[in-house]
């Protein structure tokens, strides 16, 4: 029989067949929240993967089109450095902008470490530039050797440092997210498996009738993986629809917020979910399937 | 149709048949006796496949059992109706869909399987009982209930094992009228029983010959009956 008769087949169900297995109530249950629990796992999984997949390209956009230029000089030469950076900046190829900040601007990112009464004035503190990056970007070798020898109290910090482990830190959030899917997957099949190994032992005498009376074991198996996967395929759209809207509850994501408030779907990922029931019944029928013909093969 | 050619069988470290040839030829009928433990159950389950020759080769529609795959079995499960002693029904599912059970593994449509439900249900005087589940049968009705699930694929040879071991008198002799109209119809029958009376009795009604097994053996046990 094709792959897709045996599907259809397994779809369209049979109303005489499917009564050929007597219901179990053990096995159903088991079946039932296994794959609930595990789809609503999912879901979390599934948010915490996708949350880490935008925090990293978030990171990653926001500090790879900017750099800052500190300028360290003493007080009488910061405003000559500062214009001959700002001329070396603005003629370099890939900078779209640079702009020296204010002393107020500078006051306010030092204020959360040292308080808003900071007299700024008495302090040596850097003057600090900040350059937007085109979409090319700068050379950042050529641009340092220029500052060298014409700004010698100049240091450019391309975020390249503060991005990376960033970046490193939230694929690997996304990874663990990803394994995190795949071992509840394989939790989810061997549960399965035990529930229909349960029920087909359960049924041997059910299976014996079948054969004597020329059932193959091919239709025998059906009766069982179609029960099984309709079963995954209920518990998991159940606990998918109970973890999306416990995701759904969750507070959403604010500019002061963390990671946390950030963990959810937005957009296609909210599609992402309605792949989880299938999948649950892909696995069940794939798990049962295994376990039926390995029973079967067993039974003279 | 069933041949056995010089087979042997051992179960347990222990020589159940030995030596045994049989030739079922289309149409006959035939009684299997022997005391309790003598071999007829296994000889039964012989002839359709359900147990393996330890030596000699079993034939089944031309096909040595030995060749055949799982499927080939279910096909040929399908071409040899067999009749319990203990029946062996679903027992979740009512009489009628019990009986219906070779139809339904087999994909038969379900307008053909009302119709020969119908006929057959009446034929066994089971058609007031159709509804009913199998523990809620007497003895007799199961053994009815069990030969009309045996002959509803029309096959060519019905085995029947004990068919009267838990009935009365009269119901045997009604179980026995079924089998040789069956008989009578072209089917080929093999019945094993302990019963002498009940093959006493068949010679009023059929030309049948009766097989004994003893000592391992299989022996002619008497003349056409």
């Amino acid at each position: 029989m094709s792959k897709g008769l045996q599907l259809s087949k397994l779809i369209m169900g049979d109303a005489q067949a499917d009564r050929v297995v007597p219901p179990t109530g053990f096995t159903a249950r088991l079946t039932l929240f296994a794959a609930g629990a595990m789809a609503f796992l999912t879901v979390f999984a599934l948010a915490l993967s996708l949350a880490s997949g935008r925090l990293a390209t978030r990171w990653g956009d926001e500090l790879a089109q900017s750099s800052t230029l500190r300028i360290s000089a003493p007080e009488e030469q910061m405003a000559a450095q500062t214009a001959a950076a700002l001329t070396v900046l603005e003629s370099t190829p890939g900078i779209a902008s640079a702009r020296a900040l204010s002393v107020e601007e500078q006051r306010n990112l030092l204020a959360p470490w040292f308080g808003p009464d900071l007299p700024l004035d008495s302090l040596p503190i850097p003057q600090l530039i900040e350059i937007v990056e085109t979409e090319e970007g700068y050379d950042g070798a050529g641009l340092r050797l220029r500052l060298q020898a014409e700004v010698p109290g100049a240091v450019l910090d391309d975020h390249n440092r503060w991005r990376r482990p960033l970046e490193r830190a939230a694929g690997r959030l996304r990874l663990l997210g990803w394994v995190s899917i795949g071992l509840i997957g394989a939790a989810t099949a061997a549960m399965i498996t035990l529930a229909a190994n349960a029920a087909l032992a359960a049924n041997a005498q059910v299976i014996s009738v079948l054969r004597l009376i020329g059932a193959q074991d091919s239709y025998i198996a059906r009766a069982f993986v179609r029960r099984f996967t309709l079963r995954a395929l209920l518990g998991a759209a159940v606990g998918t629809a109970l973890g999306a809207l416990a995701v759904f509850l969750l507070p959403s994501a604010q500019e002061s917020g963390g990671f946390l408030t950030g963990l959810g779907f937005q957009g296609i990922g909210w599609a992402f979910l309605a792949l989880i029931p299938p999948l649950a019944g892909g696995v069940a029928y794939l798990a049962t399937g295994a376990a039926a013909r390995r029973t079967l093969g067993e039974l003279t | 149709m069933i041949e056995l050619d010089n087979i042997a069988y051992s179960y347990g470290g222990g020589e159940l048949l030995s030596e045994v040839s049989f030739k079922l030829a289309p149409g006959s009928f035939h009684f299997l006796t022997g005391p309790s433990g003598s071999g007829k159950t296994t000889f039964l389950k012989l002839c359709y496949g359900a147990l393996t020759p330890t030596a000699g080769r079993v034939q089944l529609f031309g096909k040595d059992v030995r060749e055949m795959d799982r499927d080939d079995h279910a096909m040929t499960r399908r071409q040899i109706g067999v009749v319990h002693q203990d029946c062996q029904f679903l027992d979740h599912l009512p009489v009628r869909e019990n009986v219906a059970l070779p139809l339904t593994v087999s994909g038969r449509d379900s307008l053909e399987q009302h119709s020969n439900l119908k006929e057959l249900l009446t034929w066994v005087g089971l058609g007031h009982r159709a509804s009913a589940l199998p523990p809620e049968l007497s003895g007799g009705e199961r053994q009815r209930a069990a030969l009309a699930r045996a002959v509803i694929m029309s096959p060519d040879v019905v085995l029947a094992d004990e068919p009267t071991g838990n009935v009365d008198w009269e119901m045997s002799q009604r179980l026995l009228q079924l089998l040789v109209e069956l008989n009578k119809m072209g089917k080929t029958i093999l019945i094993a029983t302990h019963d002498m009376n009940l093959i006493r009795a068949a010679k009023h009604h059929v030309q049948a010959r009766v097989l004994r097994i003893s000592g391992r053996k299989l022996q002619l046990a008497g003349a056409d009956l």
